[in-house]
Order: structure tokens, then C-alpha cells, then sequence
């Protein structure tokens, strides 16, 4: 009882103190009409409200204290993935989401969900109605394995995976099968490893997460005890980072299943490792030298040298039962090694099989350039190329890859570049932009209802309630028509 | 009020906790003697298991704005130097116990601290100058891992939010890096394979 007094003293103690920080940190109040403080100051539209578009208007509002931001979403629901992609037992990297919201609060930027751009909307009439338009859309696709068999039931992408367990509303009726006993995930990155992760935690630990309550019963009735994780190169290659291996290292109940002929000659390469690399390897070798000979039910590995040729269909012909991986060896070195296949084949029996080889960005509007090799947005620097006063930031600029702190940094340059092209005249803050005024007016017209910020924090009540009698932080809403109801109530 | 000495007590779930004393000659608690040691002895014992409940990790205590004047007592003072991207020479007067991500926020210096002091992201990240390396506690191997993904990593980098000032550490600078696109300082940038 002491304890939880404790717990709960410090809670609110540290929120307290989060506050005072926060409140220190804001820009002083500017009275005035919430976005119409300043006539003549630059008016910017942000294309998604994700990390990405929150870091972006956050340097902006700070870098010009006359410019009003405005953040349109398609979804009634803000942060993108950090709500969605932001694995449930990592509650702490979704802290960010306090930043956020103070940026979305702040006097100057307003937020509109439930806005479809490119569909409700063009990218052409927010070009009309704003000085600049930023484009941080993200990446709502995946890249496919492009093999025989990827669409048999037992197959999924990751991004559909982490969106069912995280409440991802497109991915509400996943309804994966876990009755198999081996699952093969493709790809060997943080995403891998929280998919990983998830299905192998103790059920005891999920339930205290936001994950949605809907997977926490699929998940309890899983049948999978050995995840297999495959990457085409080799150890020095793997693209995880060491936080998520310390995790797969310290899950109760399982133990490491790797192949120590993988390892060939890598202890000897450690010493001429830059730091990060050396330590997530040795980490690795010691999950190698430990994992052995534990008779524990549970297992994860690494699997090495190998890419996907071939989902195999069970008798049926219509769900996954195993998959044929291509033996491969290296070529090269450094940054350019490459896998080249040698011929050898392998076949591993599992019934559930996740690609996690990228997620990937969609062109949003005829008008905007497009690279569809790259799949992003061609720009320089954040410019968007062949254009002015369209700008981008985050994974539709870069590619789908990095954490929040990469997207954080790359949303403060894109802003930086933003404010430079103000102030050389680039883009002419000398007209006047009618900004959310004229558009919201048009979404009217064609019966698109905005949820604004206040009607988010509803939804979130809503969510918090319901967590609250499961013992969670939140039962996230499935469905936007429930999520609008709310909002809107 | 009673909060805050539970909270300077360390809200960290490792041994980190034991090098992170309690200033107890500030907290309310002690002054109205009504401490009863039990925020520094239990609070071990009531975070053993991974941090999963609460969401943050060492003490954050930052010594609040309405102070007594027993608390502006000069000896508490330590002087903190914050050079920010532009270079510029940001000097600010800290307080023993304090965070340095938190002392930075109250001063308007540009470091951010996306997880909130929860070792869960390396925005905070700052380069501490060398004649005061050694004086701060060795980092937890948490701290390692997120200073593993920091661009621009270098001998002395911390995380701001894991420095908790100590009259030893009076006359510390601290450098936030100059993060560009590349996050390579070779200009490197890595190709897709």
C-alpha cells in the first residue's frame, strides 16, 4: 500500500515537474485570436500529423513568432506512428506525444483531422490558401517480397502486423492465425524485432500496455514458440539496433536459437568496429555463446545469408506452411557488401510468415512529383524539386528509415530551409494566403467535417477510460466512425 | 512537496540509484523533520522489475522557481555553460540535484528530450568538456544503447537528461552537436543495398 503511494506520488510528482518544464519552455502568450494574430505573417500547411509534421510546425512556430501552422490528418486521430507504429511496451518512446500535443495547443497552429488530402482536397488548392505547404505524409505501403505465395493466408507484411496489434483502424480484421508453432519474419530491423518480440512476450506483461485488447486475445491463444528472424546479409549487416536485441536477450522464458556458423570470423572483425556496431555485435555473440543448451520452451534466432524465394502452400494450396530461402554469401565490403545468391536452397517449415523489408511511400497527388523507385518525394534539402513553396519532411523525404530522434533532426532541417526561403523572398509572404479559413470553408462545401484538437482530446479521454477499467494506459477506439461519433459528440 | 523528495530519492530501477543521492538539506521533508527514510531505502525495492509502469527514468527533479531563501544559499549553486548549435556561450546558474535536459528547457536552451528522461531516444544528447568527463558517474548500459544511435557520437557524449548536478561539476560545458542531414561527419551517406 506504502508502495503504491509512492508510485503514485512520484507519478504525479514527475508530471508535475514534466509541466513546469513544458511551461518554461513555451513562447510567451501572444494574445489575439487564435490564427489570425498576425494578417501579414507567413501562413504554412503541414500534410500529416505525424512526428514528422509535429517537429516540423513546432521549429516553425518557434523560428517566426508571426507564422500561423496549420496540420491537416487524415485520420481523426493524431501522431501517426507513434501511436500505430510505436510497439505497446515501449510506452516511454511515446512520450513524445507531450510535445506534440503543446505544439498542437499552441496559439498559432490549429489541427484538422479526418482531411483527406488528395482526395478531399488537392495539393494545389492548399497551395492556393497557403504560403508553403509541407508535405509529411509518411509511408503508408509496404515493400513486398515480390515471390511466389506472398498472398497465401499466413502471410503478412509487418506494417499490417504492427498496425493490428497497435490498433490501426485499416487493420482491425487481420485475424492472424497463430496456431503454428514456427513463425518466419523477413528482415532483420527494429520493426522485425518488435514483431518478434510481441509474439513471444508473456501475455502477463502485454496486458498492461495499450495494446488493443482485440490482439491480447489472439495473442493468448498463440500457439507460436520459435520466431525465426531472416536477413539476407550477414551479422555485421543486421540492421536492429542494440536496445531491441537487449530486449529479445532479457524476454522471460525463451532462449537464443542462433547458428554459431554464422558467426565465422566475426569475433576477429570486432576490434575495427565503430562503437555502435561493435557493441550490438558483441551482444550478439553472447546471445550466441548463451542460448545453447537451455531447455526452454521458447525460442528466437537470427538466420542469416538467406532471402525468400518462395511461400510454400500447404495441401490445400491456399494457406502458408513453410518457405524456401536462398542460401546467399557475401560480396564486397564495408557499407557496399552485397548478398549474391549461391544457388543453395533451404526450406523451413513454419505457418506464419511476416515481411518486414520496408515500409514505403505513396505518391499523394498527380501534381506532386514522385519517384517511384525511391518512393518518396524528390527534393533537395527539403525542397520539393521543380516546385516552390512545397517542401517535405520526414520518411515521404528520406525513405522509410530511422527513429524519431532521425525524423526530429530531418523535420528541423526541412523548417530551417522553410524560414531561410521566407526571409531571401523565395517564397513571396507579400500576398496575402487565406489559409484553414478558406479550406475548412471548402471541405464544408463537400461535406468533409473536421476534428479539431479539443474533439481529438475526447477520443483520447474515451480511450483512457476504457484503458482504465482494463488496467491499461488506454483501450485504443478501432473504428473512425466510433472515433467521429466521439469527437464530434 | 512531499512528492519532491520521493522524486529527488531517483525514480531509476538499477544500481544507478545508489550513486544518485538524495539531497536531503533542501527537501522539505528533512528541513520539517519529517522524513522517514523510507523514499531513499524502499524506493530500490519498489522499482526492481523493468520500467515499465512509470514512464520516466532518473530523477528529474529541477528545483522549483518559488524557493525559500534557505535554498538560494550560494553553495548549491553550479554554474552550467551550454554551448547551443549556433555556438553560441549559454551560461546559467544550475542548482545541486538539478537535470541538466531540464535545467537547459527552464533557460530556453535548444535541447530536446523526446522521451522525457526515459532513456528511449538520444535528443538529449550534449558533449560534455573533457576536464569534466571523469566527473560524472560512468553511463548505465541503457544510456550506452541510446548513445549507440546519436549522430555524431564522441568520446565525451552524454545524454543530458542522465547528468545530475554535483558541486563538482561547477564550471561544466556543455555542447549540443550540430546535427545535419548527414549524420556522418565524413559527409558519408549510406547507400541501400
Amino acid at each position: 500500500m506504502k508502495r503504491m503511494t509512492m508510485i503514485n506520488l512520484m507519478k504525479a510528482s514527475v508530471k508535475k515537474i514534466h509541466s513546469l518544464s513544458r511551461a518554461s519552455r513555451c513562447l510567451p502568450a501572444e494574445g489575439g485570436v487564435r490564427g489570425f494574430s498576425s494578417a501579414s505573417g507567413p501562413r504554412v500547411c503541414i500534410v500529416g500529423g505525424g512526428p514528422a509534421g509535429f517537429y516540423t510546425a513546432q521549429q516553425l512556430l518557434k523560428a517566426r513568432r508571426d507564422a500561423v501552422v496549420d496540420i491537416y490528418e487524415r485520420l481523426p486521430v493524431p501522431f501517426g506512428l507513434v501511436r500505430f507504429g510505436v510497439a505497446p511496451d515501449h510506452p516511454e518512446v511515446k512520450n513524445v506525444i507531450n510535445t506534440f500535443t503543446q505544439t498542437a495547443q499552441h496559439e498559432r497552429c490549429s489541427f484538422y483531422g479526418n482531411v483527406n488530402v488528395g482526395k478531399d482536397v488537392t495539393i494545389e488548392e492548399l497551395r492556393q490558401a497557403y504560403h508553403a505547404v509541407v508535405l509529411s505524409y509518411g509511408a503508408e505501403g509496404n515493400r513486398s517480397m515480390k515471390i511466389p505465395g506472398e498472398d497465401l493466408s499466413g502471410v503478412f507484411s509487418a506494417k499490417d502486423f504492427v498496425g493490428w496489434y497497435n490498433g490501426l483502424p485499416n487493420n482491425k480484421e487481420l485475424c492472424p492465425d497463430l496456431n503454428c508453432e514456427t513463425a518466419v519474419i523477413l528482415g532483420q530491423g527494429n520493426v522485425a524485432l518488435d514483431v518478434a518480440r510481441i509474439l513471444l512476450s508473456p501475455v502477463d506483461m502485454l496486458k498492461e500496455t495499450d495494446i488493443t485488447q482485440n490482439s491480447l486475445a489472439v495473442l493468448a491463444g498463440s500457439n507460436v514458440r520459435r520466431v525465426l528472424i531472416v536477413g539476407r546479409r550477414g551479422p555485421l549487416q543486421i540492421a536492429c539496433t542494440i536496445k531491441e536485441l537487449r530486449e529479445m536477450v532479457n524476454l522471460p522464458n525463451t532462449r537464443a536459437d542462433m547458428m554459431p556458423n554464422d558467426f565465422e570470423g566475426i569475433a576477429e572483425a570486432l576490434k575495427d568496429l565503430p562503437r555502435p556496431r561493435k557493441r550490438l555485435t558483441e551482444l550478439m555473440m553472447k546471445a550466441v555463446k548463451e542460448g545453447r543448451g537451455d531447455k526452454v520452451e521458447k525460442s528466437w534466432g537470427f538466420r542469416f545469408f538467406r532471402s525468400p524465394v518462395e511461400v510454400l502452400a500447404g495441401a490445400d494450396g491456399k494457406r502458408a506452411t513453410g518457405i524456401r530461402l536462398a542460401l546467399n554469401k557475401l560480396e564486397g565490403s564495408g557499407e557496399d557488401t552485397r548478398a549474391v545468391p549461391t544457388g543453395q536452397l533451404e526450406d523451413l517449415e513454419c505457418g506464419l510468415i511476416i515481411s518486414s523489408i520496408g515500409y514505403k511511400s505513396f505518391p499523394i497527388d498527380p501534381t506532386v512529383p514522385f519517384d517511384p523507385r525511391k518512393a518518396i518525394v524528390p527534393n533537395a534539402m527539403g525542397r520539393v524539386q521543380d516546385t516552390t513553396g512545397l517542401y517535405c519532411s520526414g520518411w515521404v523525404k528520406r525513405g522509410p528509415t530511422g527513429v524519431i530522434a532521425t525524423t526530429m533532426n530531418d523535420s528541423f532541417d526541412t523548417a530551417r530551409v522553410l524560414i531561410q526561403d521566407m526571409e531571401a523572398g523565395e517564397v513571396d509572404l507579400s500576398v496575402n494566403k487565406a489559409g484553414a479559413q478558406a479550406i475548412t470553408a471548402l471541405l464544408q462545401t463537400r461535406g468533409v467535417r473536421t476534428v479539431l484538437f479539443p474533439q481529438w482530446e475526447k477520443i483520447n479521454a474515451e480511450e483512457e477510460k476504457r484503458g482504465k477499467s482494463l488496467g491499461k494506459p488506454r483501450e485504443k477506439l478501432l473504428d473512425v466512425d466510433e472515433m467521429l461519433k466521439i469527437a464530434w459528440s | 512537496m512531499a512528492a519532491s523528495a520521493a522524486v529527488r530519492a531517483g525514480v531509476s530501477f538499477t544500481h544507478r540509484f545508489v550513486r544518485v543521492s538524495p539531497v536531503c538539506s533542501i527537501c522539505p521533508l528533512h528541513r520539517l523533520k519529517v522524513c522517514t527514510g523510507v523514499a531513499v531505502g524502499r524506493a530500490v525495492d519498489g522499482f526492481s522489475s523493468p520500467n515499465r509502469r512509470l514512464q520516466t527514468s532518473i530523477g528529474v527533479c529541477q528545483s522549483e522557481d518559488s524557493s525559500s531563501p534557505e535554498e538560494d544559499r550560494h553553495e548549491h549553486v553550479v554554474n552550467v555553460v551550454y554551448i547551443d548549435r549556433s555556438g553560441q556561450r549559454i551560461p546559467v546558474k544550475g542548482k545541486v540535484g538539478d537535470n541538466v535536459l531540464y535545467l537547459a528547457h527552464k533557460h530556453g536552451v535548444d535541447l530536446e528530450g523526446a522521451c522525457e528522461a526515459s532513456l528511449a531516444c538520444s535528443t538529449c544528447h550534449v558533449y560534455v568538456n573533457s576536464d569534466y568527463c571523469d566527473k560524472l558517474p560512468d553511463p548505465e548500459e541503457r544510456e550506452d544503447d541510446m548513445l549507440d544511435m546519436a549522430p555524431l557520437l564522441q568520446e565525451n557524449s552524454r545524454l543530458g537528461c542522465q547528468i545530475i548536478l554535483t558541486p563538482e561539476l561547477d564550471g561544466i560545458e556543455l555542447t549540443l552537436p550540430k546535427v545535419t542531414r548527414n549524420f556522418y561527419v565524413d559527409g558519408h551517406v549510406p547507400k541501400p543495398h
